[in-house]
């Protein structure tokens, strides 16, 4: 469905302005804007050079229902240690609260009903873990780039940063974050989105691993630099040994 | 008699030798873009196994985990730990491959090199020729005089095998596991029938070139270490003088 809140320019000039900074040394990317490893020189080049080939911003594959898999598995946390969302979870998640604010014209907060309300995507999408396995499965969610249109991102916003419930934390350029099928899920294979799997909202990054897709969403925040996050590489993983940017 | 250090081959000096030689056999560029490939391949190797072990078992599609049915298990331990660096030293060595193999096929191709390594001269296939030269790797016997100037014809034959099928496999194999790359290039999937088939021929590929790699260190042994090993460093080499009986 068409947004008008979210022309088509406002995606590739977020897009073009990010890999201009990026290739041009503005270097606001983590992945270029520290490079102090050689580790640092290979992954800003894969990130460039992928960058460029996805320069038109082309789908991910889309699968029909017949090819979602039997197995999916949950890694890392599968249901998080904390009362607020053990109490959450015990009614279905209705007192649950989405922050969205930072640079935005209308910061709020967003319930699940509200989410839902909004126009939904679903897409039937390959799930690659760096560990080796993948898995096909069916998200339903509201797409990123309609929520923060809805919010209205200023200008100066570069990154958005997304905050998980157990502590876990990422950020993405608005190359990403604007993609079509980046979205906020709340339902999976036709059902509301399983616990093990993050609900009651996770992340779909599809051009990246899938660790870049965040489960048991707290928080969005857009932001015009993260190097003053953690310990200023863009994502927790990062901090962890795994690059930030996460497309191969 | 030492020939001229410029590369002259022997073919240029006419005669039979007799004498012991000592050629630059392996020009400056030649020598760093091997060493270069040898250190990338094995940290390649290396991290590949790193990563290999968070999921040592083999799938055919595009989907595969722990508790779905695999096409094969390796028998191998599992380790989630060391996918981090794995990775990292993965895609360092990957690229590193890469753009030194980029230079290795222009310069080769612009000098005429690449060719006499990977395409067998026109006497080499000859029947009678290939015969003798599997006669001799049978016996374990190396190349002496003007034939130990050039490689053997089976000897292209596995440098064509790595460099224009074996290589290129693992690249694109490779590739096709990258989430990145595929959403640009989805045909990748289609080459090799599903995320997890590229992954496993990711694997087979790389098993044959480390067969590749043993065979090659092997020969060096047989060929004579100590000259090989110079001529890969120095770039000279000593041909061994023909038998007085060949």
């Amino acid at each position: 469905m068409p947004d008008p809140l979210l022309s088509r320019r406002r995606l590739l000039a977020g897009a073009s302005t990010l890999a201009g900074a990026g290739l041009l040394g503005g270097c606001e990317a983590p992945v270029l804007g520290r490079l102090t490893s050689p580790y640092d020189l290979s992954n800003g080049l894969t990130f460039a050079v992928q960058r460029w080939l996805l320069r038109g911003q082309p789908l991910v594959r889309e699968f029909g229902p017949e090819a979602i898999s039997r197995v999916f598995p949950t890694i890392n946390t599968t249901d998080p240690d904390n009362a607020d969302y053990r109490r959450s979870k015990a009614q279905a998640f209705a007192d649950w609260r989405l922050p969205v604010g930072g640079l935005v014209e209308r910061p709020g907060t967003f319930s699940l009903a509200e989410l839902k309300a909004m126009p939904a995507r679903t897409q039937i999408t390959l799930h690659a873990c760096e560990q080796g396995w993948s898995a096909i499965a069916s998200w339903t969610g509201v797409q990123l780039p309609h929520l923060l249109a809805h919010v209205g991102l200023k200008p100066e916003a570069r990154f958005i940063v997304m905050r998980s419930v157990d502590g876990w934390w990422d950020s993405y350029d608005l190359f990403d974050a604007l993609h079509p099928q980046t979205i906020l899920a709340y339902g999976m294979n036709g059902a509301d989105l399983p616990v093990a799997h993050g609900a009651p909202v996770r992340l779909r990054v599809e051009r990246q691993l899938g660790y870049k897709s965040l489960k048991y969403l707290s928080q969005i925040e857009a932001v015009d630099r993260v190097d003053g996050l953690g310990q200023g590489r863009g994502s927790m993983v990062a901090e962890l040994g795994f690059p930030w940017y996460a497309g191969i | 008699m030492p020939y001229g250090m410029g590369g002259t081959r022997p073919e240029a000096m006419g005669g039979t030798m007799t004498d012991t030689a000592t050629v630059l056999r392996h020009p400056l560029w030649l020598r760093l873009t091997h060493w270069v490939n040898a250190a990338a391949f094995l940290a390649l190797v290396v991290s590949g196994v790193a990563i290999l072990l968070a999921l040592p078992r083999l799938f055919w599609g595009e989907t595969g985990a722990n508790g779905a049915p695999a096409a094969f298990d390796l028998p191998l331990p599992v380790n989630l730990e060391q996918t981090g660096w794995g990775r990292n030293l993965h895609f360092l060595a990957g690229w590193v491959l890469v753009l030194n193999g980029a230079v290795y096929l222009v310069t080769g191709a612009l000098t005429g090199r690449l060719r006499r390594a990977v395409v067998p001269d026109r006497d080499q296939i000859a029947p009678a020729h290939l015969a003798r030269e599997i006669a001799d790797h049978a016996r374990l016997t190396p190349a002496r005089g003007r034939e130990a100037l050039r490689y053997n014809a089976l000897q292209r034959m596995a440098y064509f095998s790595v460099i224009a099928v074996l290589i290129p496999t693992m690249i694109l194999s490779g590739l096709t596991m990258s989430p990145g790359i595929t959403a640009a290039y989805p045909e990748l999937f289609t080459l090799f029938g599903g995320r997890q088939s590229a992954r496993t021929v990711h694997f087979i590929a790389a098993c044959l070139l480390v067969l590749f790699l043993v065979v090659h260190v092997a020969q060096v042994f047989v060929g004579g270490a100590r000259n090989l090993m110079r001529s890969m460093i120095t770039g000279r080499f000593t041909v061994p003088p023909e038998r007085a009986d060949a």
